[in-house]
């Protein structure tokens, strides 16, 4: 046996050309400026916002920063005050739980649908997959809002839906079908809106799989059914947890499908923190809903990071 | 006839006996792709513990025939016999044929141990076996220290390794090598070549392996099938083909080889005078039985090996003799090729071996030499 396969071989060291180029520093500084710009600052003031108490003033929280030479005064009005209304209150809770469970279980239901649709593409003929992709991408094509106005169309009580089934006499004349403002439009809506970011990054994974190993595994005795399970399903992982996150972070801070589709009952906390926004006009309560609101989603994103690190 | 061709590998020829039974028939097989024929109308006889190797150059359907017999493609045409069992609508994973695939198609997923489990797992053995075959697997290929790695983490010589030992640990009735060592450098390949020559000896299994390269052909298998066109155009031993080849292509295929295009002058058996070919000047006997008669149009084909060269004419220079001089020489180490460009313009290739490291005076460009060769080094190709 080769020594050499047993030891890591030394990296080769390769002078870096470019370490010492200005234009360089400048293509990677550009996105981190931005995003300490338009992320960063941005959150430090919401954060420090989620400290203040409701004024009614302009702005509507107090105290302001008002120069250095008043600094200590100003950091002893901060509080967690809002903080432990957000603890107290089961509202803010529920509302926490009520968005995770339907960011989970559209996920899952996402999962469902767009797999088998990735998988159907990525096994389809190479001359027309761009086609198919392009099919996906396509509902881009108009604006998100009027997609989901127009899913009211669809789903209202004397919508296309209720016309649909009265002409197939799946209903009679003085039916309606009863799914707008309930949990279920919001699941249609989510469904139907992020159907895209779960497919893509599942077609990207399918697409790469060696179609040889399923060969091997055939060859090896393993009908295909099962060679899914052993070989398709666990190298596609990387897709599933992409696409899962991609879908599961931005829905948990849904605004807008819940709020055009859902009922008064439909508590998510995008909703909450609209309604004490600009309802209640409780900026430092709705500041801290919008950190807690982080600070949750930093969990799966630590854990996609981690996924990927691993993988890599 | 007295002489036999080239060495015997071992004392194993069940083709040659009327009464064996072939291992695995192909029977009247064609497939074709839309328009394309990829084989065509062909029959082939495996037997039991042979080592088999279809060789032709890529897209001559030896792979075709392979993924056949795996059940990966059906025929189009005929039928696959194995043990003497149509294996017609029989899909891979029943099949008793196990493969090496051309890129390993090592599970990226799997530890090297969880590779080779694969197959026995299928079979719902008991843990202990498997854990058991496994190591026997591992040890066989010499990979024990390597068991829990990914195949990511292995040398390519290590992967083509793993994946021998996953395609071997069921025990299949036929091993399917679809050109297996491709991806390895010369030496490596050389070494492993002898390996699985061994390997099929010891398991006593039968090897069908498919290779564009006709070295490894040679080296490894019992018989091999030149295929060209989705045709086999020779199914013999490796020195039948290399001595006696059927046809032009085959000859030229193989090896390097002399082709002289000619006609027969006269043709009286190769006991009695040989066949004479007149080859637009060059005057060439061979004793050697052919079906050619006197007019036919024919080859004249000659190894450079069976070429001599020398500075001085032979004894007789009318036949089987040219003159001319040293237009290009290749030094190969071992031997060396030299082009000699005769008077009519013709070239002749003639290998000399380089047995002597010092010599007194070395052939160089432009040297007068005679280019000469005996009666049985050459062969009348008729196709």
């Amino acid at each position: 046996m080769a020594i050499d396969t047993l030891s890591p071989k030394p990296e080769p060291v390769i002078a870096d050309p470019g370490r010492a180029n200005p234009a360089r520093w400048l293509v990677v500084a550009i996105p981190y400026l931005w995003l300490l710009l338009f992320f960063a600052a941005p959150f430090f003031i919401i954060a420090k916002i989620s400290l203040s108490d409701t004024a009614i003033a302009m702005p509507p929280y107090t105290p302001v920063f008002e120069g250095f030479g008043k600094f200590g005064e100003f950091f002893s009005q901060l509080d967690f005050e809002n903080y432990e209304f957000l603890a107290s209150d089961s509202l803010y809770i529920k509302s926490y739980l009520n968005s995770l469970r339907i960011a989970a279980i559209s996920t899952v239901l996402l999962l469902l649908i767009g797999y088998p649709m990735a998988l159907a593409m990525a096994r389809a003929k190479t001359s027309i997959r761009p086609i198919l992709v392009m099919l996906v991408i396509l509902p881009f094509w108009t604006s998100f809002l009027i997609r989901v106005y127009a899913w009211i169309g669809i789903l209202k009580p004397e919508g296309l839906l209720t016309l649909l089934f009265q002409s197939i006499g799946l209903m009679g004349p003085d039916e309606q079908v009863q799914i707008l403002r309930t949990d279920y439009a919001v699941f249609i809506g989510i469904v139907y809106s992020y159907l895209p970011f779960m497919v893509l990054p599942l077609y990207a994974a399918l697409e790469k799989l060696d179609n040889t190993l399923l060969e091997a595994a055939s060859d090896l005795g393993c009908p295909p059914w099962k060679a899914f399970w052993r070989i398709t399903f666990p190298l596609s992982l990387p897709g599933v947890i992409a696409g899962s996150l991609i879908c599961f972070i931005p829905i948990t801070g849904e605004f807008v499908i819940p709020d055009l589709l859902g009922g008064a009952d439909t508590l998510m906390i995008g909703k909450t923190l609209w309604t004490e926004f600009f309802n209640n006009r409780d900026w430092p309560l709705a500041s801290a809903i919008a950190v807690i609101l982080l600070a949750v989603l930093v969990i799966p994103i630590a854990y996609f990071q981690n996924q990927q690190q691993k993988a890599g | 006839m007295a002489k036999s061709l080239g060495p015997v590998k071992r004392k194993f020829s069940p083709w040659t006996d009327p009464t064996s039974v072939p291992f695995i028939r192909f029977e009247n097989i064609t497939k074709r792709f839309g328009n394309f024929v990829a084989v065509d109308n062909l029959t082939l006889d495996i037997y039991e513990r042979e080592f088999f190797a279809l060789l032709g150059p890529s897209g001559c359907g030896k792979t075709t025939l392979m993924r056949m017999l795996a059940g990966f493609e059906e025929p189009t045409e005929g039928r696959i016999l194995l043990q003497g069992k149509d294996l017609a609508g029989v899909p891979p994973y029943r099949r008793p044929t196990n493969m090496m695939f051309q890129s390993y198609a090592l599970f990226p997923h799997m530890t090297v141990e969880k590779n080779i489990a694969f197959g026995l797992e299928q079979d719902n053995l008991p843990k202990a076996d498997i854990a058991a075959r496994v190591e026997e697997m591992l040890k066989l290929v010499k990979l024990e220290q390597f068991a829990k790695r990914k195949p990511s983490q292995l040398s390519g010589g290590q992967r083509q390794r793993v994946a021998l030992a996953r395609s071997l640990a069921k025990r299949p009735k036929v091993l399917l090598l679809d050109e297996p060592l491709g991806a390895l450098d010369k030496k490596l390949r050389e070494e492993t070549q002898f390996e699985l020559t061994d390997l099929q000896h010891t398991l006593g299994l039968t090897f069908l392996i498919v290779t564009h390269d006709q070295e490894e052909a040679m080296t490894v298998s019992d018989r091999i099938a030149v295929m060209d066109k989705g045709v086999i155009m020779q199914v013999a031993t490796p020195a039948e083909i290399y001595e006696a080849p059927n046809s032009r292509y085959v000859a030229d295929f193989i090896g390097d080889i002399n082709i002289i295009e000619g006609a027969v002058v006269s043709n009286s058996g190769a006991a009695s005078g040989g066949v004479m070919l007149d080859c637009d000047g060059l005057k060439v006997v061979v004793d050697q039985e052919c079906p050619a008669s006197a007019g036919d149009r024919v080859a004249f084909a000659i190894r450079p090996e069976k070429v001599r060269l020398g500075i001085d004419p032979p004894t007789d220079t009318a036949v089987n003799a040219g003159a001319g001089e040293v237009w290009d020489i290749g030094y190969l180490g071992d031997f060396s090729l030299f082009l000699v460009k005769l008077d009519d313009g013709r070239i002749i290739r003639a290998a000399q071996a380089n047995i002597q490291r010092l010599v007194d005076r070395p052939l160089t460009f432009g040297d007068r030499v005679w280019v000469h060769w005996s009666r049985d080094a050459g062969l009348v190709l008729t196709r």
